[in-house]
């Protein structure tokens, strides 16, 4: 089993817990893992993208080579787009699809999301409703995970498992809340 | 064993601690910050009583490291690329004093420019200092090389760097440790005057250091960090240097590389094994992340031995970082160009966060200097620097640490009125004291705006030497009280503040500024942190 994905969003958005997530749930499996973060500048309200890598067998690159990409996770839809050029012709693009807008010249939503359609496999799922639904605005990563959760090569339980040792220190309430939204997104997709 | 899951920057921070350093010294920078930050926050390292608060700046770093050596005990020092411009003068004379308690250098590269001025390679900095270098190709040989660095640091008491890039620095991956050390005694060089660089002494240690380069170099040959890998198929031989080895493999999954292959992770350059790729095959590629230098060598002034191929040449690019599909191209591998990014995706530049001071300092600032043309601000490395950027443009240069100051003085002296200098709390203890003081001798017509926002922003809201301080250094230079004007940089004030800054325009001679008000992230997280104890 191998998985390239991307993760993508804008600086602060928190795309790392995501990749946190996946890459516990999958080194608790035996996996290896090799992630790339964007450190620095980038980090102030800037696109940013982590290029994670799950594997049964030793992993060379930090970087997936581009086309090669299995999926890309987005929090936001923008930014989506911006990594197609890395996704493998048969790829997921799995994104959210509320807006973050802190540039002036941000494009409309509707064309946007006409472009996210146009890719074969898509899931699009507005995470912030759904996290707000739940009333739990700061879980809307896990709702976008849990829609990607099919795809990740990972089984749920071990996810779930991922989640649990995520948010280990922060008490009982938020791993309940952040796999209640895990749940929601997963029911999304399916 | 169970692995841990670091980044390269955490596996350097562990293998330190493990390897029993005394102390870490560092100025933050990225991609190099996260290493000195992990043993901040390390329990063990705090239980081991390892100092690691930030220094002022890599110069201080690097020197306060020294001295650690110098009293027998383990030390690292961390630095991006340009922070070793700053520590320079200590760290060339480094190898000449030799170290005494094993001493490492981290120097931290960013090619491509993630978040720097500038690419170039810290390994040409060492083989200027003819100091040894590692140059790991993972996060487990960058904690595994930490361990041997030392040793050979004490060995042949010199100092060694460890050169990494921004990919390996801020890439994670699993890492297996080994036993911890004990910390050194305090023990004195065996010879006092080691460290003495005076002309007689420093030409004795500088003829021991060029002999050293025999030993240093059958080092490298025998460690085992360079290998030579066997392939039968001898047209091409290939050398990577670095991660440009994962860059390359990456293309021959299951080790399907039929071509020999010498993978350098440790200079100086082991010219035995370069001999032999070179002799056994009919042409070379070179792939290096950074600069070809080991590519410049071979090729030599006239380039009239055998084809060498690499950034020369244009087989790859002769800037950036390197990946894994441009060694597919220059190995002539067919490559996938994946969808095109849609025409309505924009982009999204890095800018200053909703509520940040430095909005309302510039925008101020914008205003004061709306009457006289443009191009009269010098500014620094911040988060400020984006000022240069839509909506505000504000400002006209961001060269190196402290630069702001000493260029509106120079741009004063040529006869620009008004110059001014903006430079951020943090960078201004870092590099923008000395300048100061030359203007304040100088009579010098500035006006210099120190944004204080008392953090290091930038790298993620590292403490602040500056915090407390600023009014009183200034005081200590020379620059005349009322002339040292505290502001409060929020929407409310900006008429106020418009006025102020109007007013020391004007002043014919060193006014200081200093829009004071905590930068809005780290407030957030204080609150946060207060929070989670609570």
């Amino acid at each position: 089993m191998k998985k390239d994905i991307i993760l993508a969003g804008v600086g602060g958005q928190g795309i790392l817990s995501i990749a946190a997530c996946i890459g516990l749930a999958a080194v608790s499996a035996g996996m290896n893992l090799k992630q790339a973060e964007v450190h620095g500048m980038s980090q102030r309200g800037g696109d940013v993208q982590s290029h994670l890598r799950i594997s049964d067998d030793e992993i060379h690159s930090d970087l997936i080579p581009q086309g090669k990409a299995d999926m890309i996770i987005s929090v936001e839809p923008m930014e989506s787009l911006r990594y197609l050029p890395m996704l493998d012709s048969d790829g997921w693009v799995i994104t959210n699809v509320a807006p973050f807008v802190n540039i002036s010249n941000y494009p409309s939503v509707e064309e946007i999301i006409k472009e996210i359609e146009k890719v074969p496999n898509h899931i699009a799922i507005d995470a912030d409703k759904i996290a707000k639904e739940i009333k739990s605005v700061k879980s809307a990563n896990m709702v976008i995970l849990g829609a990607a959760s099919k795809h990740v090569g990972i089984s749920y339980e071990e996810l779930q498992n991922g989640v649990r040792m995520l948010f280990k220190k922060k008490g009982e309430d938020v791993i309940n809340a952040n796999l209640r939204a895990l749940d929601e997104g997963r029911k999304f997709a399916i | 064993m169970q692995k841990s899951l670091l980044l390269g920057d955490e596996a350097i921070a562990q293998a330190a601690i493990d390897a029993g350093i005394s102390g870490i010294y560092a100025y933050p920078g990225t991609p190099s910050t996260e290493i000195t930050e992990f043993v901040q926050h390390s329990r063990e390292a705090k239980e081991k009583g390892i100092r690691s608060a930030w220094s002022t700046n890599e110069k201080t770093a690097m020197e306060a490291a020294l001295g650690m050596s110098y009293a027998g005990k383990r030390a690292m020092v961390c630095m991006k690329h340009v922070g070793l411009n700053v520590a320079a003068d200590p760290f060339v004379n480094s190898a000449i004093t030799g170290a005494n308690g094993g001493l490492i250098i981290v120097a931290a590269d960013d090619p491509s420019m993630h978040s720097s001025q500038n690419e170039q390679d810290s390994r040409a900095f060492a083989k200027f200092a003819l100091m040894p270098v590692l140059e790991p190709s993972n996060q487990q040989e960058a904690y595994d090389m930490v361990h041997y660095g030392f040793d050979i640091s004490e060995k042949y008491k010199i100092p060694v760097m460890l050169r990494i890039t921004t990919r390996l620095a801020h890439s994670r991956a699993g890492v297996a440790k080994k036993d911890s050390k004990n910390q050194n005694e305090i023990k004195l060089p065996t010879n006092l005057r080691q460290f003495v660089l005076l002309p007689s002494i420093a030409r004795k240690q500088y003829k021991s250091l060029l002999e050293n380069q025999t030993p240093f170099e059958i080092e490298s040959e025998n460690s085992g960090f360079n290998q030579y890998i066997a392939g039968k198929n001898k047209k091409l031989g290939i050398i990577t240097t670095g991660i440009a080895y994962n860059y390359l493999m990456e293309n021959y999954p299951g080790n399907t590389l039929e071509h020999p292959l010498l993978k350098i992770t440790q200079y100086p350059v082991p010219r035995k094994l370069v001999d032999k790729i070179y002799n056994e095959c009919e042409e070379i590629l070179v792939l290096e992340e950074g600069s070809p230098m080991i590519e410049e060598l071979l090729r030599g002034l006239l380039n009239k031995g055998k084809k060498i191929f690499g950034r020369l040449d244009g087989t790859v690019p002769r800037d950036g970082e390197l990946n894994p599909v441009i060694v597919a191209k220059a190995m002539g591998l067919k490559t996938e160009e994946g969808l095109k990014i849609p025409g309505n995706v924009v982009g999204r530049p890095p800018s200053l966060c909703a509520g940040c001071p430095h909005i309302d300092s510039v925008v101020a600032l914008n205003q004061a200097l709306s009457k006289y043309a443009k191009g009269n601000v010098f500014s620094d490395i911040g988060c400020y620097t984006l000022a240069a950027l839509p909506p505000y443009e504000s400002i006209n240069s961001c060269v190196d640490m402290g630069a702001s100051i000493t260029m509106a003085k120079g741009a004063a002296d040529a006869g620009l009125k008004p110059a001014v200098a903006v430079i951020g709390d943090s960078t201004f203890t870092h590099s923008g004291i000395t300048g100061l003081l030359d203007a304040v001798n100088d009579k010098s017509n500035i006006t210099v705006v120190i944004l204080d926002n008392a953090t290091t922003g930038m790298t993620g809201g590292q403490n602040s030497s500056a915090l407390g301080h600023i009014e009183n250094i200034c005081k200590g230079l020379g620059v005349e009280e009322e002339h040292i004007i505290v502001m409060n940089p929020i929407r409310s004030k900006t008429e106020e503040n418009i006025e102020i800054i109007k007013k020391e325009l004007e002043y014919d001679g060193v006014s200081v500024l200093i829009p004071r008000r905590e930068c809005i992230q780290t407030i957030a997280r204080k609150s946060k942190e207060k929070r989670a104890g609570k």
